[in-house]
């Protein structure tokens, strides 16, 4: 049996808001396999963001456990949480995170200044490679400022992909493009995805999630549906079907 | 995570900042200079009085005459004839620290040297007194043991007395002046000595035997002060204490009687002067401590700022797997290279201010090591100290908090 890179069981997050309790997420059982493309829907309140946080392991569950790539995570400490993100996770945010004043490849060897196996060579080559990856090589000087959104956001995804992570987490990574940009980005993640990468999507468009294997929606705190898709949209298909008047 | 990583990445931030970082510097750079140049100008000048006291003969000890009383009425120091030259033989004799000693006879006076004529003190010395106030003769000689047994109207001049009766240049020694009507040959002239501390000409003197002032000049014997010399510099208090004791007895004062003299020692007005030196550097570098003070509260304040305008940035560096105390050395890293950076370009500022005030104001500085050591010190710490609050305030900065933060 192949072992699934995120296995959680019965996880509940409860937050304290004044004297009321808030409970985000009530008894929810996940689990994804490698190779796996999943989004996760859900409307504002659905608790898809805290869900998002725990599989990220930048908060953990009020109860229930959390596997990620067979360790137990649930019960751990803000550092070995750290450790844990540094090595098995790369993110992807809606509004990039990039650090200003920066180059590409500085932004992309970021995680792994937190890794202290990894030399100053082997850091800045796999920098470049991740760089390559998302079809950035070009552009490996360029500061943020310098680069369109679509190009910022392939950078961070290079900067999740550099530490070689188990599952790549995107969370509404296609909040803030155009519809043909954000295209280009479902792209790359399916083509990353074609080529062996385990990915979770978080967003509230409905269109987005056709272009994966697999789709979670979430209301209230609790999984609605859970469903594999057969046939996902090609994002490269679907970019040549657009008008050409959408172009910006 | 090493440190050199750590640097690494805290010059990089620093960079992205460069103009915000230098003003923050500014404020270190300007204190630990103000400091360097304060203590230079405090040690300077209390090197410099020490050294015009030294110039003075600094293993000097000086006897005056007491007070003279007579009932319940007592006159000014110096008023009583206490001192003879017996006192003098005593001190030699008896005394084991002294080196040198002589008598000194002042009369004051008009010299007159052909058509010139200058108002000036003439002092009458044993020959021992050229060493005790470190006489040097410039050109001709001293007078001998001789000229002192038979009074001989010999002189020697000091420069101050030389350009004024020889305004002409011309070379003094073999010729005449007079002093009261008795003509006394030139043998002899001082090297320089420039004023005293206090503004005092040394150089305005003319030096005769002490027998040739007292019978030729006043008649009598009185003397006007004793001074004597130590072996040894360490030795002034010990010696002070051994001629008290010899003039006592010699005075025949009983166990109760107050001194008919008094002994000053260049000790006593070295330290005196040494100690308000010390307050004056204690008080400058006080002044100049605030500023840097001033500078640590500005990194402390950038750095603040720095944490809260970078929340977001912490927030991605700890969701990419920096731990809290990478966060933290992170931030102290940068606290600490801009104010050692601040504080290298401050010493450097600091020595080129000191080099300016001696050159252009003519104040004597000195840069002591220990002052360039205190203030690295000094700035080291104000990185950590004013750095540590908002580095451990970023540190424990939630990740899903700070990346939301707008």
């Amino acid at each position: 049996m192949v072992q699934a890179i995120i296995k959680i069981d019965h996880v509940c997050r409860e937050f304290t808001v004044g004297s009321e309790t808030v409970r985000a997420l009530k008894g929810v059982d996940i689990t994804i396999n490698p190779g796996e493309f999943v989004t996760i829907m859900g409307t504002s309140g659905s608790g898809k963001s805290t869900l998002l946080n725990i599989l990220g392991c930048l908060d953990r569950p009020t109860s229930g456990e959390y596997y990620l790539d067979g360790t137990a995570v649930s019960s751990m400490n803000r550092n070995q949480l750290a450790v844990m993100r540094n090595r098995k996770i790369g993110f992807v945010f809606q509004s990039y995170n990039l650090l200003p004043r920066t180059t590409a490849l500085e932004n992309v060897e970021l995680p792994l200044f937190y890794n202290p196996e990894i030399s100053n060579d082997e850091r800045r080559r796999r920098a470049e490679v991740a760089l390559d990856m998302v079809g950035l090589k070009e552009r490996r000087f360029h500061k943020p400022n310098q680069l369109s959104g679509g190009q910022q956001q392939r950078v961070a995804i290079a900067r999740a992909l550099v530490n070689n992570p188990v599952v790549l987490l995107a969370d509404e990574a296609t909040g803030n493009l155009d519809t043909r940009t954000s295209y280009e980005i479902m792209a790359l993640f399916q083509d990353l995805n074609k080529k062996g990468r385990t990915i979770v999507f978080v967003t509230h468009e409905a269109d987005i999630a056709m272009f994966s294997s697999r789709s979670i929606r979430l209301r209230d705190g609790k999984i609605i549906s859970d469903r594999i898709i057969e046939k996902p949209v090609s994002a490269t298909e679907a970019l040549a079907g657009l008008p050409k008047d959408n172009d910006i | 995570m090493d440190i050199i990583r750590l640097i690494l990445l805290a010059l990089k931030a620093i960079g992205r900042n460069k103009f915000r970082m230098f003003l923050t510097m500014l404020g270190i750079i300007i204190g630990v200079g103000s400091v360097i140049t304060m203590l230079a100008i405090g040690q300077g000048s209390k090197q410099s009085i020490q050294k015009e006291i030294g110039k003075m003969g600094s293993n000097m000890l000086m006897i005056n005459r007491g007070s003279f009383r007579q009932g319940a009425a007592r006159g000014g120091a110096g008023s009583a004839q206490s001192l003879t030259l017996d006192d003098v033989e005593a001190i030699r004799n008896q005394c084991k620290l002294v080196k040198e000693v002589s008598p000194t006879v002042s009369s004051g006076g008009q010299v007159i040297a052909g058509a010139n004529n200058w108002n000036t003190q003439i002092h009458g010395v044993d020959i021992g007194y050229f060493e005790i106030r470190e006489l040097t003769i410039q050109s001709g000689e001293k007078f001998t043991f001789r000229d002192i047994v038979s009074a001989a109207k010999v002189c020697i001049l000091g420069k101050t007395v030389v350009e004024n009766l020889f305004p002409d240049g011309e070379d003094p020694v073999g010729k005449n002046i007079r002093f009261k009507n008795i003509p006394f040959k030139v043998i002899g002239v001082l090297a320089s000595k420039g004023q005293t501390s206090f503004g005092q000409d040394q150089d305005d003197i003319v030096i005769a035997p002490y027998t040739t002032v007292q019978k030729r000049i006043q008649g009598g014997t009185r003397i006007n002060f004793i001074y004597a010399s130590t072996y040894n510099e360490k030795d002034a208090d010990a010696a002070k204490a051994e001629i008290e004791e010899v003039l006592r007895a010699q005075h025949r004062l009983g166990e109760f009687d107050e001194n008919d003299f008094s002994i000053g020692s260049q000790q006593e007005l070295l330290s005196a002067i040494s100690s308000t030196s010390r307050l004056l550097t204690i008080l400058l570098a006080s002044i100049a401590g605030i500023s840097l003070l001033v500078g640590g509260i500005g990194i402390m304040n950038i750095m603040y700022v720095s944490v809260t305008e970078r929340t977001r940035e912490i927030g991605l560096r700890m969701a990419v797997g920096a731990r809290g105390i990478d966060i933290m050395m992170q931030f102290l890293i940068e606290a600490i290279i801009i104010s050692v950076t601040g504080g290298l370009v401050g010493l450097a500022l600091g020595l080129v201010s000191s080099f300016a005030v001696g050159q252009i104001l003519k104040w004597p500085t000195l840069v002591t090591f220990n002052s360039i050591i205190l203030s690295s010190m000094v700035c080291a710490l104000t990185g950590i100290f004013f750095g540590w609050y908002p580095a451990i305030k970023a540190s424990k900065l939630d990740p899903i908090e700070a990346l939301r933060y707008e």
